[in-house]
């Protein structure tokens, strides 16, 4: 076996050619989806059961046209989140600004839809305690409202950053990372508004 | 605001921490070595809090009727020990080797997140503090280290639920899942991304190859229970219904999502384990570890399997002879790829020119009670046979020997082997020869008479047993036992102490290693390689050193061929990493974000439980820390 002989032979890739950061948010969102997993099948474990607590369940008191508007406009964020890689990696700071502000706008709408969902629910009945069937979907959108809460402020720090000329063009990696957990908690919510929202409750669940 | 991105910053961010000795040295430090370290040393100290705590047990299952200690602080001390063991022992044991020892195997200048590597250090030591204080705070944790729901919530065990120890326990978790989670990303990215040329994948070492399965199964599986923790959490907090069974809950939800976890949890405590000793034998039979391939597939086997066992933990559970027998064929199954590893360290033995140096014992040890503990672990595959197992002393004697005989045999071998490489210096070979014998001893006889009182009925987790169940005489002896463990962590700690003053100076390559961490000085200087190596085939190292004759015999490789360029001319002490020519290193600066922000979870912890005053200041550290460390200036 010589050493010699394969000395200057071509290396294989010993990387995957993309950023450590980059892997690194791969590797987080793919532990993300473990996260949402298993609280999604904590739901459907538990969709439509209220043992003896009774009471109404999430499908009871859903306003679908309306949340059905609140996810268009989670959806719609995500273009302006690509309008917003794209106008850095052309080198216009400006329109990025406008785009981030604009996708945290939009997520910040989503959040207030869900804020008045929530209260909505509350005053007709639902609350997080009524039974375990409320308090999985609370919880499961809980979770996901809290990080489109997080994606907001990781938005509106990269606009902070580039307001203070911080965020040039060859930095504009930050953005597509931001980018990436932004379509992450999106394409989660896509999931979550199918499962939780439309897919009908089992017949004979629930209360009044 | 035009500044450029300078050192020269606005005043509430501080500069980068200039310190190379000392205390603040140590708290800024990024370097993975010292992290691996802090690692080492943390388990070690968690490792003797988890083993006095053995040993009370011990003390009180000594004797029947025994009144040593009362019942509830039993549940308190077994609680913690298996806590203590699993979270704040194994896994950072081996977290401490996959900090020192991964980037040196791979060819790699440091981890590919420097500061989220000492960040996870720091949120693991606050995260074992955090549980610890549970001792001056109220009681500590008492609902066994698998924490049953519905057991511990509304309608369970009133001592349990009403008092505030099992949100020590679920909180203390949930910080602990993410000090590992942080660390298993950062860890992936530097296999995936930082290999050097030449280090392909099926060229990397058993070690890197383990701790590169485990990453995975961390990621994947810590965030499940994170999952199950928060709901436990808001039962218990917030009076939500996830386990309260008379609105709906299901009592085997927890089960099933803790064992989901749980089971993935048990390899992540072997594999690195069976990583390092895939390292020693090779090294001491001086021969190339027999069927590289077949070992790491199996490993990537049993990764993989891992999945689809959790169940066999619920055979008593009732969930129906399907599903039961599903998950026997698949415990059954899954011994498959672990008895592989068995038959090829034995055949990497067979024939080698063995040397019985104190790692290499540790190593034999590992295997033979691995096995045992394997073996056992079968017979639970078996439904019926579980049934009467479950929750019996026999399945106590099963783990230990998979744990301790495992993996604790498995990470005290590397201690051993890598000792020389961290601190320069060789642990004594006689002292350690007797602290092997010793612990060997001392292990069999606390947990060998376990199986025989499990089958004769004993039940795990009973403060005390009657008179006259024929239980006496193998109690008192696991009792001696125990102490037998004792003594001989006291004559490691004592090998220790005395290699500082009197230990042989070791020298590079002291065990005629066969991986890249001993082609550099012991100990390494910081920035791990002066050149980076090129990597040929496995095993790179060795082939550098030697060559075949023509009748198949080991020669020296023919001049010129050994060593990695320049760093062989520095063979020996340098630490400093500042001799001549290598200024040009750049290496990552100390920060002191990653300590700081690492303060805001124990507080905000403290708080849900006793005070939102708390919960504010800690919520404001970790925010502050994290900002503070994203708009951290580069350089110094």
């Amino acid at each position: 076996m010589s050493v010699q002989a394969a000395a200057h032979a071509e290396h294989p890739a010993t990387n995957t050619g993309m950023s450590n950061v980059k892997v690194g948010m791969w590797g987080f969102l793919a532990s993300e989806c473990l996260l949402f997993g298993a609280l999604i099948s904590t739901y459907l474990l538990y969709r439509g059961r209220v043992g003896q607590a009774g009471g109404p369940i999430p499908h009871d008191v859903y306003d679908i046209p309306f949340t059905s508007v609140s996810s268009f406009v989670l959806l719609m964020s995500s273009l302006t989140m690509v309008l917003a890689l794209a106008a850095i990696q052309r080198g216009d700071e400006r329109r990025l600004r406008v785009w981030l502000v604009a996708t945290a706008l939009l997520g910040m709408v989503f959040i207030s839809g869900q804020v008045y969902e929530f209260s909505t629910f509350v005053e007709e009945g639902l609350t997080l305690k009524t039974n375990v069937a409320s308090t999985a979907f609370f919880v499961l959108t809980g979770f996901h409202g809290a990080h489109v809460s997080i994606g907001i402020l990781m938005l509106l720090s990269l606009w902070g950053i580039s307001h203070q000329g911080k965020l040039p063009p060859s930095r504009s990696e930050a953005v597509e990372l931001v980018g990436l957990y932004w379509h992450f908690v999106d394409i989660v919510w896509i999931v979550i508004f199918t499962l939780v929202y439309l897919v009908p409750a089992p017949a004979g669940a629930g209360g009044g | 605001m035009a500044t450029e991105v300078l050192p020269q910053r606005r005043g509430w961010t501080l500069h980068r921490p200039t310190a190379t000795t000392g205390v603040w040295s140590w708290i800024t430090t990024v370097d993975h070595k010292r992290i691996g370290i802090l690692y080492g040393v943390t388990a070690f100290v968690m490792f003797l809090a988890g083993g006095v705590e053995a040993l009370l047990l011990r003390v009180q299952l000594a004797t029947p009727e025994n009144n040593f200690i009362s019942a509830e602080t039993y549940n308190q001390l077994f609680t913690m020990h298996g806590t203590t063991m699993i979270f704040l022992v194994i896994m950072p044991l081996s977290a401490a080797f996959f900090n020192y020892f991964l980037p040196l195997q791979i060819g790699a200048r440091d981890v590919a997140f420097p500061r989220l590597n000492a960040f996870s250090y720091w949120v693991f030591l606050a995260g074992g503090i955090f549980m610890y204080t549970s001792f001056f705070l109220g009681g500590a944790p008492n609902g066994g280290w698998f924490g049953y729901a519905p057991l511990n919530t509304e309608g369970g065990v009133l001592d349990v639920v009403r008092t505030h120890n099992m949100d020590f326990w679920v909180l203390g978790l949930i910080i602990l899942g993410i000090a590992s989670t942080v660390s298993a990303v950062n860890l992936l990215v530097t296999i995936i991304n930082m290999r050097a040329p030449g280090m392909t994948f099926m060229r990397m070492p058993v070690f890197t190859w383990m701790t590169f399965v485990v990453q995975f199964l961390l990621v994947f599986a810590l965030p499940i229970i994170t999952v199950a923790l928060f709901e436990l959490l808001f039962d218990r907090l917030f009076g939500t219904n996830f386990f309260n069974v008379l609105n709906g809950g299901d009592p085997v939800l927890w089960q099933h999502l803790f064992w989901l976890f749980g089971h993935p949890e048990v390899y992540i405590l072997i594999l690195p384990a069976m990583g390092i000793v895939s390292e020693i034998l090779p090294v001491f039979s001086r021969k190339p570890l027999f069927g590289y391939a077949v070992v790491v597939f199996s490993g990537i086997a049993i990764g993989f399997m891992g999945w689809g066992v959790w169940a066999h933990h619920m055979f008593a559970v009732g969930l129906g002879p399907v599903a039961n027998s599903a998950f026997a064929l698949s415990t059954m199954f899954i011994a498959v790829p672990t008895g592989v590893k068995i038959f090829n360290w034995l055949a990497t033995m067979w024939g080698g020119d063995l040397r019985f140096k104190t790692p290499m014992l540790f190593a034999i040890g590992f295997v033979a009670m691995f096995t045992i503990g394997g073996l056992s672990g079968v017979t639970h595959a078996i439904v019926p046979h579980d049934t009467q197992q479950t929750d019996t002393y026999y399945i106590v004697a099963h783990f230990h020997y998979v744990l301790f005989g495992g993996a604790i045999f498995g990470l005290f071998g590397g201690a051993y082997f890598w000792w020389p490489k961290i601190t320069g210096k060789l642990l004594n070979e006689r002292i350690g020869k007797a602290n092997f014998w010793l612990m060997f001893l001392g292990f069999n006889l606390t947990f060998a008479p376990f199986h025989i009182l499990g089958l004769e009925g004993m039940a795990r987790r009973t403060h005390t047993y009657p008179e006259g169940m024929g239980w006496d005489f193998w109690n008192m002896v696991s009792t001696v036992g125990a102490f037998l463990i004792a003594v001989s962590v006291a004559v490691f700690m004592w090998n220790v102490m005395r290699t500082r003053t009197k230990g042989e100076v070791a020298g590079d390559d002291p065990w005629d290693g066969r991986s890249l961490e001993w082609s550099i000085s012991s100990p390494p200087p910081a920035h791990n390689f002066d050149e980076i190596p090129e990597v040929h085939e496995v095993d790179d190292f060795w082939h550098k050193k030697y060559a075949e004759d023509e009748h198949g015999r080991l020669a020296p490789a023919v001049a010129g061929g050994a060593g990695y360029g320049p760093s062989e001319a520095h063979a020996g002490g340098h630490g400093d990493g500042e001799h001549g020519g290598h200024e040009a290193i750049h290496m990552p600066s100390p920060s002191y974000y990653p300590a700081f922000t690492a303060i805001g979870f124990p507080l905000l912890a403290w708080g849900l439980i006793f005070s939102p005053a708390l919960i504010v200041i800690g919520a404001a550290i970790l925010l502050g820390g994290l900002y503070g460390w994203a708009l951290e200036p580069s350089a110094e």
